[in-house]
């Protein structure tokens, strides 16, 4: 049994007879976090609480008893989330140290099926960025900066130089989380999609990240960055494991009123074989300014996929796709500043030594305790709130995203199921290169295929596709109905499945496997 | 020297009587130790929604239907934001854009004049009620250079009650917010004691000449009794008015009101205009309220409310219990006033009247004078009263039925000396040995004496003895 085995189809089956036991699952997947720690995927690791529950699970296989599919699954959460007793950071000076006193709810879920926490995972800072760059305990590398198939792409270097200085990001902001699942340390992990947060990285990282709807998972201790439009998200290696997560996690919450009343239920995943009722849209807008021509080829190319096994594939257009990004600017600035208020270091977290008067208190507090990304939005989004400014900014900008939305509802309505668009604009940037530009701008450019989902609340999922001219991943993306999870999920498997994206090659995976690959996939598409 | 009209205005928070908080479960109690009442929601730990408490709603409802509101079947929650060591989140939940209920109305009656003779009945105008979260309180040491927070209050619910400057002084502002508090305190939908800060009212206030524009207003915060009301707008009014004919001005600011001084200062802390950068409550989605005509057939009826509903099962308010009291017992107007201008003081006329013969008109006035202004002399409540209703019907009873007839000569003496009799009889009473009246009748021999003569000797000698008995008795 390989760490890198989907838990859908392999590791619950082993754990269920015995060949494997949760605390053996768990250590080698400690031990695989300690020998990757390079990639600083990780804030905190969790190993004395996750070894305990490892122990718990392994008593309930004993007994026969065990919770469920998730029982004894290592699992890792980006550090949004709170989590009981376990520090919860957002990468941020405002809240090092700091250990709620309860736990989300998604992560209450998870536990409550036996499922191992094994860490926090690293992200940019408050989830406000493209790259998990801008974080208080350093960027996230991608793993595949390490792979056999990178390293054969890149351009001869000395050995020691290629290890440091090549190596390329994961996306962001759920960075860690990706990096996490990329590199087998975990079998899933949670992260936070508000303008693309799980599906970026997801592609960066060749693993599936599924934005659910808006409203059909809790939100309720996630830390927000954009309360209208976060969503928890979910990555894994393939796509049945994702929607393992989903049935795992969706339904309504007391605790948080945003949250449909509808009763959830579970699905499998058919194993669709005739895609010839379906109908595709290629929305024209996403052919955006600086896609690059590779990741075109690439699209085409499902699209052709799609239309030979009998599926109709239609252009359709986004109109207002343009205008989202300067919409989510305001929006999303707006909703920070208001959301971050309560960062004053009085009841918890960062508080500074200034101690003339409760203003200078707080001032010098939320200087010392925010980066600069953090602050250059709150700035931003108390001016567009100001009364004079609220009608023209702010209002302006839910109009804007109400008209966003209804593109979608108009071209759902006319008969498409999903839609096909790319993920990112290129494959994973060199970090080097990656913070020539400031986060607004990188952000800027980064969001605009992701985030127009995030606006109107609908599921989204990237789904890995194949190897870049570089040696690296690039994903699809597939939009969905509102709450149709499984119309979404069934196309994407099947997607997966006919491109059999390659396994990645790591030194220090194999190491820790020294078996036979189990799931040898190899690159269809390129 | 030409007229001025003062124009007062009055804001109201009254603090909703729930269990537990507007959007968080942690419970709602006075004078709990300090931070103990406090969810994780309440102290803005990161991740945490609010959820919208039922119970709040319904008060605000049942609130807003008193006072003849229009209850809007969507309404919409808002942030408003300021920072301050008592407002956890740095913006609180309120409703800013469309609230529970708008354009009602409340009457309320004042004494004409001061002696208490004629009732006139006025309307204010209700321009909305609005639910929206207290904050928590903040005490500044300034010796130690330090503030403590306690946010024990921060989070529990309140109702804002906007009444439109249709007052004219303090007077009627006084009698229009205790008219609010009877109402709120019938409905039970708040306790109102505003020595617990469960009511608190700031008051706009603005002077002009007749035909002119309304003047530059000020808004008088710091109020903390019904009396202390009256006072203060009275003397903004007033102070206004010196400035204004010394050629002064008026400033748009926040005063407070010294009630040591009796008089309105500028509040250091409101100096500059805040921009609260309002915007929307984004975890809250609009509140919706059913009637029975837009009920939908198969909503869980735990799930929603119906306006009509509660509107089925509101208790008398103030206004039709007066009306009921003087159709049914014959008193004044002005008496009914006063019944139910004190807690619990209707139910124990209303008890003795049920215990005794004796005519309601004549009750009436032993209620009114004996029994309260005692009480009131000695600082009592009805309820912490020595005197049962049990006791006083019984006294009534022994009077009805050894009354003495009113056409009786000496008139004056006679009355005046039984009366004090009786009178004797309560102050025993009231030593509250838990005596019937005949007992201590008894005991003190004040049984009525046929013989004149006798009598008058003895309440003689007893009025020799115990000269501020009569005094008190004399003024009634």
């Amino acid at each position: 049994l390989a760490l890198k085995d989907g838990l859908h189809s392999q590791v619950s089956a082993a754990l269920k007879e015995g060949r494997v036991a949760p605390t053996e699952l768990c250590q080698r997947c400690l031990a695989l976090i300690k020998s990757t720690k390079f990639l600083n995927a990780y804030i905190t690791v969790a190993e004395e609480t996750a070894l305990r529950q490892a122990e718990e699970s392994e008593e309930r296989y004993k007994r026969g008893q065990p919770l469920g599919i998730l029982d004894g699954i290592p699992i890792a959460v980006k550090d949004n989330f709170n989590t009981a007793g376990i520090e919860t950071t957002c990468a941020s000076n405002m809240l090092k140290g700091y250990i709620s006193p309860y736990n989300a709810t998604v992560v209450q879920k998870l536990l409550d099926q036996g499922a191992v926490l094994l860490g926090k995972t690293n992200l940019d800072e408050f989830a406000m960025g493209s790259g998990s760059t801008d974080g208080v305990f350093g960027p996230v590398r991608n793993p595949w900066s390490y792979s056999k198939q990178y390293k054969e792409k890149s351009a001869p270097k000395s050995h020691s130089e290629n290890k440091e200085s090549n190596w390329v990001i994961t996306g962001g902001s759920s960075g860690g989380s990706a990096a996490a699942v990329s590199s087998f340390t975990c079998f899933a992990a949670l992260g936070s999609d508000t303008g693309g947060s799980t599906r970026n990285p997801a592609a960066h990282c060749g693993v599936v990240g599924l934005k659910p709807t808006y409203g059909l998972i809790s939100r309720h201790g996630l830390i927000p960055l954009v309360n209208s439009m976060d969503v928890p998200g979910i990555l894994t290696r393939c796509v049945d494991d994702a929607a393992v997560l989903l049935g795992s996690l969706a339904g309504h919450d007391p605790k948080d009123s945003t949250t449909i009343q509808d009763d959830f239920r579970p699905f499998e995943l058919p194993n669709l074989t005739d895609v010839s009722k379906l109908s595709i849209g290629i929305p024209k807008e996403y052919h955006a300014p600086g896609l690059s021509s590779e990741i075109l080829s690439l699209w085409s190319k499902a699209a052709d996929l799609f239309k030979k096994a009998g599926a109709k594939v239609v252009e359709v257009s986004l109109p207002h796709t343009r205008y989202s990004i300067v919409c989510y600017h305001v929006l999303c600035t707006a909703e920070v500043a208001s959301n971050m208020a309560r960062f004053d270091g009085l009841e918890y977290g960062h508080r500074s030594d200034m101690k003339e008067s409760t203003e200078s208190m707080y001032a010098a507090t939320r200087r010392e305790g925010f980066n600069d990304v953090v602050r250059g939005r709150i700035l931003s989004g108390n001016y567009f709130l100001l009364k004079q400014n609220y009608e023209k900014y702010f209002v302006k900008a839910q109009k804007v995203r109400r008209l966003i939305a209804n593109d979608f509802v108009k071209v759902f309505s006319s008969g498409i199921d999903i839609l096909l668009t790319p993920t990112t604009l290129s494959d994973a940037a060199p970090y080097t290169e990656f913070i020539q530009e400031d986060n607004r701008t990188r952000s800027a450019q980064d969001d605009i295929l992701t985030q127009a989902a995030n606006m109107a609340g609908l599921p989204a999922i990237n789904v890995p596709t194949a190897l870049s001219e570089r040696g690296l991943p690039v994903g699809l993306q597939f939009i969905g109905r509102s709450f149709q999870e499984k119309q979404l999920l069934t196309v994407a498997k099947w997607f997966e499945k006919q491109v059999k994206f390659p396994m990645i090659q790591l030194e220090e995976v194999k190491r820790h496997d020294n078996g036979v690959f189990q799931h040898q996939k190899s690159a269809s598409f390129s | 020297l030409a007229p001025w009209i003062p124009v007062v205005g009055l804001e109201i928070h009254a603090q909703i009587s729930s269990n537990s908080k507007l959007f968080s479960g942690s419970q709602v109690q006075f004078a709990a130790p300090p931070n103990s009442l406090v969810s994780f929601f309440d102290a803005s730990l990161p991740g945490t929604l609010p959820v919208l408490n039922r119970r709040c709603v319904e008060a605000a409802v049942m609130t807003g239907l008193a006072l003849n509101c229009s209850i809007n079947k969507k309404s919409l929650f808002d942030r408003k934001h300021y920072f301050y060591a008592d407002l956890p989140a740095g913006y609180q939940i309120t409703q800013q854009r469309v609230p529970i209920a708008v354009n009602g109305s409340l009457s309320y009656s004042l004494y004409i004049d001061n002696k208490m003779s004629q009732m006139v009945t006025k309307t204010v105008r209700i321009k909305q009620i609005q639910l929206e979260q207290d904050s928590g309180k903040s005490l500044h040491d300034d010796t130690r250079s330090q503030t403590l927070v306690d946010l024990n209050r921060a989070g529990v619910g309140l109702m804002e009650v906007v009444m439109e400057p249709d007052m004219c002084c303090g007077e009627e502002a006084a009698a229009a917010v205790r008219e609010l508090q009877l109402i709120l305190q019938t409905l039970g939908s708040s306790q109102a004691v505003m020595a617990e800060g469960q009511l608190r009212v700031d008051a706009n206030v603005s002077v002009h000449h007749p035909g002119e524009p309304y003047g530059v207003r000020t808004e008088v915060k710091n109020i903390n009794s019904i009396r202390f009301l009256a006072k203060a707008v009275d003397y903004e009014i007033q102070r206004q008015i010196e400035e204004l004919e010394n050629e002064g001005t008026i400033l748009n600011e926040t005063r407070a009101f010294d009630s040591k001084l009796g008089c309105t200062v500028p509040m250091r802390d409101k100096e500059a205009k805040q921009d609260y950068r309002f915007m929307p409550e984004p975890n809250l989605p609009p509140l919706i309220l059913y009637d029975a005509k837009s009920l939908p057939a198969n909503m869980n009826h735990q799930q929603v409310i119906n306006i009509d509903w509660i509107h089925e099962r509101l208790p008398d308010l103030p206004s039709v219990k007066r009306e009921k009291l003087v159709e049914q017992y014959g008193i004044l107007p002005e008496h009914s006033f006063t019944l139910l201008n004190e807690d619990g003081l209707a139910e124990f006329f209303e008890s003795v009247v049920k215990q005794t013969q004796m005519k309601p008109k004549k009750v009436i006035g032993w209620i009114l004078k004996d029994l309260l202004s005692y009480l009131k002399q000695h600082s009592l409540t009805v309820k912490e009263s020595p005197v049962s209703s049990f006791l006083l019907a019984d006294l009534l009873n022994l009077l009805e039925r050894n009354k003495i007839s009113s056409t009786a000569a000496k008139q004056g003496t006679t009355d005046l000396c039984c009366f004090y009799c009786d009178f004797q009889v309560l102050v025993e009473l009231w030593k509250g040995e838990g005596k019937t009246p005949l007992e201590i009748v008894k005991e003190q021999e004040l049984e009525l004496l046929q013989d004149e003569k006798e009598l008058e000797q003895i309440c003689q000698a007893v009025i020799d003895g115990q000269e501020n008995e009569v005094i008190i008795m004399v003024l009634g």
